[in-house]
């Protein structure tokens, strides 16, 4: 569930590609297909998806520590992968991410980013110009790479395990499983984090802005 | 060959043990790692001191008695070897050697390097058999079994439960060990009938005894000496649910 959140929430961002309308027209949906209520359903599942997963990963990890007290003095890792070794302090710093994510981009604590309005439709969010301010930054932009780089890490382990805890697979299946692993967290990776690089490094810039000056350009990007 | 040892040194089940250093002297590159300990041993006792206790029996890789994590690894890095199977020239003159023995909570030590393995007989116990009628055998060819399932079977039956999966595991699971025995009987149409039964009695024994959970970190099929692999575990995870499922709705 967290997975296929993950793919259509990086999906929906790559609309910004697109340019403005298309961007702020899919965030007027999300916060109004049925009625409203539809994101807060979306929220619903979604936390509780979170919540379950951390209760859980708490519940058996201090179990695991009471199976194994006490520690080899000489400690020497034979095949496990560096993600699936990593996967407490990756975790770790996707809640410290996804807290400061929705603090940034849907609380939005700073009211330069809250006020911004659509040029073409002010009653609503610019999302579009939100998002080329808000990853101006450097400092954020860096978070955002260390963070959803450690996301993907976590995923590459993580969507494998899926397949072997839940027994869904076979001996033939376990190499497409973890490649399928690595497929899908090298796509998120690409697709959340061309964003914020693209907009520090000035090819993805204010399409209004852009278009203003430069009215042969295509919208979105400036050459 | 000499050696520097460290070796974990722990007098009874409850007392705190230590690591201590012994010098190994003019080893023999050919001997094994357990005839080193015996060398070793052999100058302790001449000294009046308490010999370095261990398991050991067929020393040929069948019975699953010795044990000990070589320089943190149970069996060695050598894949597909127990510990008696180990031989000296693998290691390089003027080496130092971390012997330790299998740590996990369900393995308490009972001195030194010698650790209670009899959780894995409670396993077994609880589910790793057939019932059969004995007193007049059956004709062993009545049942046709496929070539496949003969193998995978065999496969999984290879394991000698020396507990080398639990050691290595960083959660102490016993999931290779139980995912192979479980495996070995419900792949055989003799193992099918209590094929539910049996997963079910044998994965709740296992977290009784105190077993760690499986992460899927796959060190347990690295350092297996017959070289079970983790699908087994996959499969025990397939049996068990579908197991749970049956044991609500049926």
């Amino acid at each position: 569930m967290l997975v296929g959140f993950l793919l259509g929430h990086m999906t929906g961002n790559l609309l910004i590609y697109q340019g403005r309308k298309d961007l702020n027209d899919y965030a007027y949906f999300l916060h109004h297909f049925l009625h409203g209520w539809g994101i807060w359903l979306a929220r619903f599942g979604i936390i509780v998806a979170f919540v379950l997963h951390i209760v859980a990963t708490i519940s058996l990890t201090r179990q695991n520590r009471v199976a194994r007290s006490s520690q080899y003095a000489c400690n020497t890792t034979v095949q496990a992968s560096t993600s699936s070794r990593i996967m407490i302090w990756s975790g770790l710093t996707v809640i410290a991410f996804v807290i400061f994510h929705i603090f940034h981009f849907t609380v939005r604590v700073d009211p330069a980013l809250a006020s911004m309005k659509d040029p073409a439709d002010p009653s609503r969010h610019d999302v579009y110009g939100m998002l080329i301010a808000g990853f101006k930054n450097p400092l954020i932009v860096l978070f955002y790479l260390v963070s959803i780089t450690l996301l993907c890490s976590h995923l590459s382990h993580g969507i494998a395990s899926i397949f072997q805890t839940l027994g869904l697979r076979t001996e033939k299946t376990r190499v497409p499983f973890e490649r399928l692993g690595l497929a899908i967290s090298v796509l998120l990776w690409i697709g959340f984090l061309s964003i914020p690089l693209l907009i520090l490094t000035g090819v993805l810039t204010d399409s209004e802005l852009a278009s203003m000056a430069s009215p042969e350009a295509p919208a979105g990007l400036n050459p | 060959m000499n050696l520097t040892l460290k070796v974990w040194r722990q007098s009874s089940p409850n007392a705190t043990g230590r690591i201590e250093t012994y010098e190994a002297r003019d080893i023999p590159s050919e001997a094994s790692f357990l005839e080193m300990l015996d060398i070793v041993n052999t100058g302790i006792i001449e000294a009046g001191n308490d010999p370095i206790h261990f398991d050991h029996d067929c020393r040929e890789g069948i019975c699953g008695s010795c044990s000990l994590a070589i320089n943190g690894v149970p069996h060695s890095k050598e894949s597909g070897i127990t510990t008696c199977q180990v031989h000296m020239r693998k290691f390089r003159e003027g080496d130092t050697i971390w012997i330790e023995p299998f740590r996990a909570r369900a393995f308490p030590v009972i001195k030194d390097l010698m650790v209670d393995r009899s959780a894995f007989d409670r396993i077994i116990a609880a589910g790793g058999y057939i019932d059969v009628r004995t007193g007049s055998a059956p004709e062993a060819n009545a049942i046709a079994i496929g070539k496949e399932d003969a193998d995978d079977a065999f496969d999984a039956a290879t394991c000698i439960g020396c507990g080398a999966c639990v050691a290595a595991c960083k959660n102490a699971s016993a999931m290779l060990f139980v995912g192979a025995k479980a495996s070995h009987l419900n792949t055989l149409p003799q193992g099918h009938a209590e094929k539910d039964r049996r997963v079910l009695a044998m994965v709740r024994q296992m977290d009784t005894e105190g077993f760690g959970n499986c992460t899927n970190q796959y060190e347990c099929e690295a350092v297996c000496p017959k070289e079970i692999s983790a699908d087994v575990i996959a499969k025990l995870n397939r049996d068990y649910a579908a197991a749970s499922v049956r044991e609500v709705v049926e």
